[in-house]
């Protein structure tokens, strides 16, 4: 097909036409943050895709090298902010490995607990604005519905709605408030009820299946060499989930199973994520069965130093991998400091994948492949 | 029609066709304007999604007459929701120019008002308002939905001093987080 639209694409070129050039952004109402999209059109069918990124550019990597280890961390809130505090927690991990920090468990256990919350407020973001961007704009008020409440039960513990920034080298700040964990367990009955209303309205509705299904097919292989990560890979029927391949915290002690789908289109890569809430809020009620008694903490110094090294950490955040890599020359501030995030990396398929499709499919690909401009411009 | 108060002299709009209006059209322009603030959909980053959730269900920003459009034609206000970067600026002040007057800007957000943590990378703007007026500032990282809201309300009660032959008043109010 691609080749087939390469050669029509020769043969305008040869008859003295040219294609159109679209412009798509940096401000378009369904790209998820400013992320801006040269298209060649050939009518409706796209020839050609360039991204642009870099408008949400602010050198965080360099930033981070001129702040104590510990200064960084507000910093991390602030690259995939659907997901704050995968993005805390991959960085405190990395500066524990790096300074061979030990957490207590229930710190561990409580950190699990936050990871899938939040997860839970990633996905039902990402449902809201993946319905309004294929014209299901109900779909949004139902899924906020939602994600309010997970958001009073995040405030409830961190203080704050959106940037959390809880998660401590050594630990946590501070415990669970009274009575946080039947909140949360409420939360999960309640969101399991709701469950069905997002399939009634989305899941089997035709015109968005027919809008999703056979669109943007990633295949297994391709979606593995592009480096793909998440729902989005999972969906191509890879299983690969850094909670199950390379446990963190206590995710190796939960019961939980890997959402993997075969398809690989666009509607796939949605019911990936649809279905990550129940496996979200199975993990959650083992959390608080298992939760023990103990200090939230380990003691860490005021000045916190680690010796010369390189230390690696590696979270599941809803998005995919996001891995931080720290190099420290034994002073208070980091030497070198790299993150690996899965937006940037699930952005790259996007190019060839709208090739051969409807500019009206563009919006849906985009959409389904969730990326946040945060963490890509970083 | 009665006589015109010598007050109101300076308002009274002349209509083609000899007909005469008097008085009260900043009041009813005024009262269209602030209670139909369309507002550019245009988030930038982390305030941006508190941008949605105070348009959606649990804050409902429809309740104001606050609708999100797409295009910078029909939009009166843009909220400025996140850091800006100088690859950006270009695009926020045509974005702003393209916008039919009367406008009005609000600034979400510490980034937006002054850089908020990015004040010392050299990618960003001190602050939208070194590109366009800004009408409201709204501290906080991010501020509450309830914030913005009343960062709106305000930018309200300002529309309804305006009136359509005088200049506007453009000392900015701000908002704590
Ligand atoms: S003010 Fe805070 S929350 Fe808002 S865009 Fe800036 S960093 Fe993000």
């Amino acid at each position: 097909m691609n080749g087939d639209l390469r050669d029509l694409h020769q043969e305008i070129l040869d008859l003295g036409t040219q294609g159109m050039v679209m412009n798509m952004g940096p401000q378009h109402p369904s790209t998820h943050g400013v992320l801006r999209l040269i298209l060649t059109l050939d009518g409706e069918e796209v020839m050609a895709c360039e991204p642009v990124i870099g408008y949400l550019h602010r050198g965080l990597e360099k930033m981070a090298e001129r702040r104590p280890y510990r200064h960084f961390l507000p910093f991390t809130d602030r690259l995939d902010y659907v997901c704050s505090l995968a993005n805390n927690l991959a960085c405190a991990q990395a500066i524990e490995r790096l300074a061979g920090i030990e957490v207590p468990d229930r710190a561990q256990w409580i950190r699990v607990a936050l990871m899938e919350l939040n997860r839970i407020a990633s996905h039902l973001l990402f449902l809201g604005t993946f319905g309004t961007d294929l014209g299901a704009t109900t779909m949004l008020l139902y899924a906020f519905r939602e994600r309010e409440e997970a958001l009073a039960l995040l405030e409830a513990i961190t203080g704050a709605r959106l940037t959390y920034n809880w998660i401590r080298v050594g630990g946590l700040p501070d415990d669970m408030p009274e009575n946080w964990d039947k909140g949360v367990l409420a939360f999960c009955d309640l969101l399991e009820s709701r469950v069905g209303e997002y399939d009634r309205l989305l899941t089997d509705n035709p015109i968005f299946r027919r809008r999703t299904e056979g669109v943007g097919v990633i295949p297994a292989e391709d979606a593995i060499a592009y480096g793909l990560t998440g729902p989005t890979l999972r969906a191509s029927g890879v299983e690969y989930d850094v909670r199950r391949w390379a446990p963190y915290e206590k995710y190796a002690e939960i019961d939980f199973d890997v959402v993997v789908l075969r398809d690989g289109d666009t509607f796939a890569r949605y019911l990936a994520r649809r279905l990550e809430l129940e496996q979200s809020v199975r993990i959650l009620r083992q959390v608080f069965d298992r939760m023990p008694e103990g200090p939230i903490a380990s003691k860490v110094g005021k000045v916190l130093k680690a010796p010369p090294g390189i230390a690696f950490s590696q979270v599941e955040s809803p998005r995919g991998e996001l891995s931080f890599t720290m190099v420290s020359d034994g002073s208070p501030n980091p030497q070198r400091v790299h993150i690996r995030a899965p937006s940037f990396a699930n952005l790259t398929v996007l190019a060839d994948l709208v090739v051969g499709n409807k500019v009206a499919d563009v919006v849906a690909i985009l959409g389904s492949i969730d990326i946040v401009l945060g963490e890509v411009d970083r | 029609m009665g006589e015109v108060n010598p007050d109101l002299q300076s308002r009274v709009v002349k209509f083609p066709g000899g007909g005469v209006l008097v008085a009260g059209i900043d009041e009813i322009f005024n009262w269209a304007r602030s209670n139909s603030m369309w507002s550019l959909t245009f988030g930038l980053s982390c305030c941006a999604i508190e941008m949605m959730a105070t348009a959606a269900s649990h804050y409902d920003l429809d309740r104001f007459g606050i609708l999100f459009r797409a295009t910078p034609r029909q939009a009166d206000v843009m909220i400025v929701a996140g850091w800006v970067s100088v690859k950006m600026a270009p695009f926020i002040r045509r974005l702003y120019d393209q916008m039919p007057d009367p406008k009005h800007v609000l600034a979400m957000g510490g980034c937006a008002c002054a850089g908020g943590p990015y004040r010392d990378s050299e990618t960003i703007v001190k602050g939208v308002g070194e590109i366009v007026p800004v009408d409201v500032f709204v501290y906080g990282c991010p501020p509450r939905p309830e914030n913005l809201i009343h960062g709106l309300i305000l930018l309200q009660e300002r529309i309804r001093e305006e009136s359509i032959l005088g200049v506007r008043k453009r000392e900015p109010i701000t908002v704590q987080g």
